[in-house]
């Protein structure tokens, strides 16, 4: 059925550039036989160009039409606030450039297409007019640097602060694995020489030490709502990286390095889904689904909105998918989840007493929340 | 110290004429000595060969993301076994970009591109025989012959060419049990772009030691056309960066098959530990992106430098601030080497030399804005002959503006975090320096035809509808896949439809792929002029377009050391057009222009900006 779309749109393309020869070289017959530009070609050319402006235009004025809802929504962190309105400055700053800019180029190569004995104006120079717009980019360049600067040095500052709960987030091909640091809220050491895949330490982490025994292994990335995160990123094979998009984070996974990154999340997964961008664009998605399904094709289940992690590194064959739910919750619901896995102390090093160093730690935890 | 140095040449050459008459077919076209042959040999492999086969590569990864895992003939025919059934398989969709990627910009952009037009317009535009070196000349474009062999040999590999991405980052690109294409596929790779770097040394330095040393007599540099100062300095570039690729190339090679940890530590990969400790792969990228970076002004500095000539001639006005679009080009230069950081803002490396590279990469915002305003200004109040080379440079400063706003996105290490790797990336690259050295690169064919095939000139009307259907398509491919970047797309996916998230976003890819197929068949019709006027183009004028500079005083005919006589002197900048003097008359009565081997005339000032 493509096939056939597409060999149809050929086909139209072919016989539209057979007519458009044949207009051009039909408008040409009375001209003389050369290849060179002469006042008709320079007259269509120049209406074209103009007519081009306005295709520029329309493109950009259906592109945010049709696809401005496809855009992420609003950003999930603290940080992400500070981001969509960098973002949005920018953007304007963009839209009113590229508005004047290409109005003048295509309005003068319309205007000033060439006539037949015209004189063009001699204007080699001018230092005055040169040193306006070598300026202005300064000057608001400067701004863009200086806010920029800021944000990003807030945002990459991963610090201790405000009781963060510590996350490892695990990289391998094609899969993603958390570790949380547990109780002790120290992630226990770690190196892939020490994977054993037969006693289930898939992580390689360090069985003698004490900081391990509490860490928590999972496939499914849970988070507390307002709660600060601390992530450290690590691989163990090739280059990944973690993108967060709804909260407007990115890190890579480096193997031999641990890299970092922080957010706190704002709203939990439920209420992103009351969102009315998310909401609409949730029907949206559910309306081309129930389409597949009405024709038996696979991938038509019915979607609830996830927060999600991608990888976003290419790292082989299955990179494209890649992927990890992450769940934010409130702080009850993500301690009772917590609650119910098990360490890596019971699953793995089959301490005993492993199970009464966690209570002791959750207490711990408790009073220091108060 | 020149004007000895000229003297000699022109004696030199002189008797090279006299007793080189007699050509056999081998020293005529293959191994030829002549820049005019050589440009033509890079012209024909680079572009339309190597340039072919990129474009048809994207054509097959575009119709699989706009349909995901359908089946198409098209992919069993040309992808054989990688396509079982007619649906594409994920390796080897990875190896599509991965050669898609590496031919365009390396092959198309950079040897196809600057092997073209340095070679053919610098010894005809600064006054010169031929190249510095004749003979290094030929053996850098052979050089680059061998690479191109081995890059497309790769592609008939068992487990097939390379397929990391065209960035090659280790570790996916060191272990062959990664993936299949890091198996013999890179190492071919690695090989190929080894000659190739080797290729691309070897011509720039011919091209810099040409242009410093062989200028005519009164050809100062601040007479030179833009064209030649673009090329000079993209030459220079090169000459800095590319030894550090080669370098990377080499510690690579080096980890893949001697052991060594240069890029590789702690790795463990399908059940067992690598013996790698210490290498960091962020070491690869730093020293990738020393080339890489340039590298992009490497591709675009030629197309800038094509487009200020082409504009310049057919406004029929100098070129505006000739001085201070050097200068633009010398900051992007110096600027291009030291904003690599900003491709590896979360890499991992620290946040404060992100800083840094935010801040030099902003900065070079600045003298692409120059040039902008510069080239807009040279139309206002021209009289614009507004032929397909005229059109392509005004289509060139159009994406140029386009895709080089989204840079401040981007060169911001705060922003770049959400759209890095994104189709928003694929957007931005693809318009400010693919679409737009492209644009250069058909500026220059459409412009310079008549000097490279003796006077012959493509057809203008296929011309018109060849640049209209291209500059209507390219917006059409990436203004929308912005969009798909701000949804939060990742590049380099085999398919999106393992996240619902992106279900909704199919209608723009296949909107993409449709203007994409509708694009690159708009090339036919350029390869169609372009090989019906070789043989059937009607010879025009010796100066079609009017141009003041130097390659339009040659005799139409090609001969070896270019002027039959003494090698033209020059007496004036190349932008005296539409120069009037005190009473608002041409200088040379009835001509808007003046060659620059006309002497200034009486109570002529010289302008020189």
């Amino acid at each position: 059925m493509t096939t056939l779309l597409t060999l149809v749109v050929l086909a139209l393309v072919a016989i539209a550039i057979w007519q458009m020869t044949k207009i051009f070289e039909l408008s040409q017959l009375k001209a003389e036989n050369s290849q060179i530009a002469n006042d008709s070609d320079n007259k269509t050319n120049g209406y074209l160009l103009f007519a081009f402006l306005i295709f520029i235009y329309g493109i950009t004025i259906f592109s945010f039409w049709n696809y401005g809802k496809y855009l992420l929504p609003e950003a999930a962190s603290e940080h992400g606030s500070d981001y969509d309105s960098l973002m949005l400055v920018s953007m304007v700053i963009i839209f009113i450039v590229q508005t004047l800019t290409q109005a003048l180029l295509h309005y003068f190569g319309y205007k000033y297409r060439g006539v037949k004995g015209r004189k063009a104006l001699f204007f080699a120079d001018n230092d005055r007019l040169e040193f306006i717009w070598t300026i202005i980019p300064v000057i608001v360049l400067a701004g863009l640097i200086l806010w920029g600067l800021y944000t990003w040095t807030n945002i990459m500052d991963v610090n201790d602060e405000d009781d963060p709960i510590v996350v490892e987030l695990y990289a391998q091909q094609f899969n993603w694995t958390a570790r949380y640091a547990g109780d002790d809220n120290v992630l226990g050491k770690a190196n892939v020489r020490m994977i054993d895949i037969n006693k289930a330490n898939v992580l390689g982490l360090d069985e003698s030490d004490t900081y391990a025994a509490d860490d928590i292994i999972v496939k499914e990335l849970h988070l507390p709502v307002g709660r600060k995160v601390n992530f450290k990123m690590r691989s163990q094979d090739v280059l990944h990286s973690a993108y967060m998009p709804h909260f407007r984070a990115q890190m890579n996974c480096v193997p031999g390095m641990i890299t970092e990154f922080s957010f706190t999340p704002i709203y939990t997964t439920e209420e992103m889904r009351q969102n009315p961008d998310v909401a609409a664009k949730v029907k949206r998605t559910n309306e081309i689904r129930a389409e597949r399904a009405a024709k038996g094709e696979d991938n038509s289940d019915p979607w609830e909105f996830d927060y999600v992690l991608l990888c976003n590194k290419i790292c082989g064959k299955s990179h494209y998918n890649m992927q990890m739910k992450i769940i934010v919750e409130t702080q009850e619901e993500y301690d009772a989840w917590i609650a119910e896995q098990k360490t890596f102390g019971q699953n793995v090093m089959g301490q005993a007493d492993a199970g009464s160093a966690n209570d002791f730690g959750k207490l711990e935890t408790a009073t220091a929340s108060h | 110290m020149s004007v000895t140095a000229n003297a000699q040449v022109d004696d030199h050459a002189h008797d090279d004429h006299e007793h080189h008459h007699k050509q056999t077919f081998v020293t005529k076209y293959i191994f030829s000595q002549d820049h005019k042959m050589i440009s033509k040999q890079y012209l024909i492999l680079g572009v339309f060969v190597m340039g072919a086969i990129g474009i048809a590569m994207s054509l097959l990864f575009r119709m699989q993301l706009a349909w995901p895992g359908e089946s198409f003939s098209v992919f069993e025919a040309f992808l054989g076994k990688w396509a079982p059934e007619g649906v594409m398989d994920a390796d080897v969709y990875l190896a599509l970009v991965t050669i898609h990627g590496t031919l365009m910009v390396f092959f198309v952009l950079t040897q196809g591109l600057s092997g073209t037009f340095s070679n053919l317009l610098i010894p005809l535009q600064i006054g010169a025989r031929d190249m510095a070196s004749g003979f290094m000349n030929m053996l850098s474009f052979w050089m680059f012959f061998v690479s191109c062999i081995i890059m497309l040999a790769s592609l008939f590999l068992e487990a097939g060419p390379a397929a990391a991405g065209w960035t090659i980052y280790p570790p996916l690109s060191a272990l062959p049990m990664a993936q299949p294409g890091s198996g013999m596929g890179m190492t071919l790779w690695l090989v190929a772009m080894a000659i190739f770097i080797a290729s691309s040394l070897i011509g720039s330095l011919n091209y810099v030691v040409t242009v410093i040393n062989l200028r005519t007599k009164g050809m100062s540099m601040t007479r030179l056309p833009l064209t030649i100062w673009a090329f000079f300095v993209t030459a220079i570039i090169g000459i800095v960066s590319f030894p550090v690729l080669l370098s990377a190339a080499l510690l690579l090679i080096m980890d893949r098959s001697f052991g060594t940890s240069f890029f590789l530590s702690d790795i463990f990969i399908q059940g067992e530990v690598l013996h790698y400790q210490g290498g960091s792969p962020v070491l690869y990228e730093h020293l990738f992106w020393f080339l890489g970076h340039p590298e992009v002004y490497i591709v675009i500095l030629p197309a800038m430098g094509i487009v200020s000539e082409v504009m310049a001639v057919n406004a029929r006005k100098p070129i505006f601030g000739y001085r201070a679009m050097i200068a633009s080009i010398l900051a992007i230069a110096f600027l291009s080497t030291i904003v690599w950081g900003h491709h590896m803002f979360i890499s991992g490396m620290n946040p404060f030399l992100g800083s840094v590279f935010t801040f030099t990469t902003l900065l070079i915002a600045i003298p692409s804005a120059v040039k902008a305003f510069n080239w807009i200004t040279t139309l206002w109040k021209g009289n614009l002959q507004l032929n397909p080379a005229m059109l392509f440079s005004i289509g060139m400063v159009s994406t140029f503006i386009t895709g080089g706003l989204t840079g401040i996105i981007l060169g911001d290490s705060t922003l770049d975090i959400n759209v890095h790797d994104t189709y928003f990336v694929i957007a931005h690259f693809h318009l400010v320096m693919g679409i737009s050295a492209l644009y250069g690169m058909f500026a220059g064919i459409y412009h310079w035809f008549p000097i490279m095939f003796e006077g012959k000139m493509m057809n203008k009307n296929l011309g018109y509808v060849h640049f209209w259907i291209t500059a209507v398509g390219s917006y059409g491919i990436f203004f929308p896949m912005h969009f798909v970047g701000m949804a939060g797309v990742p590049r380099r996916y085999y398919e999106n439809t393992a996240f619902p998230m992106f279900d909704e976003l199919t209608d723009i890819q296949v909107l993409m792929t449709v203007f994409a197929i509708i694009t690159a068949s708009a090339q036919l019709i350029f390869v169609f002029n372009f090989v019906r006027s070789i043989f059937y183009g009607k010879v025009g004028p010796k100066n079609p377009w009017r141009a003041t500079s130097l390659e339009w005083t040659a005799p139409q005919k090609h001969i070896h050391g270019n002027w039959p006589g003494a090698i033209p002197e020059v007496h004036r900048w190349a932008y005296d057009y539409s120069k009037v003097d005190e009473n608002g008359e041409y200088i040379i009565p009835g001509q808007d222009f003046i060659p620059q081997t006309v002497p200034l005339q009486e109570d002529e000032e010289e302008l020189q900006h």
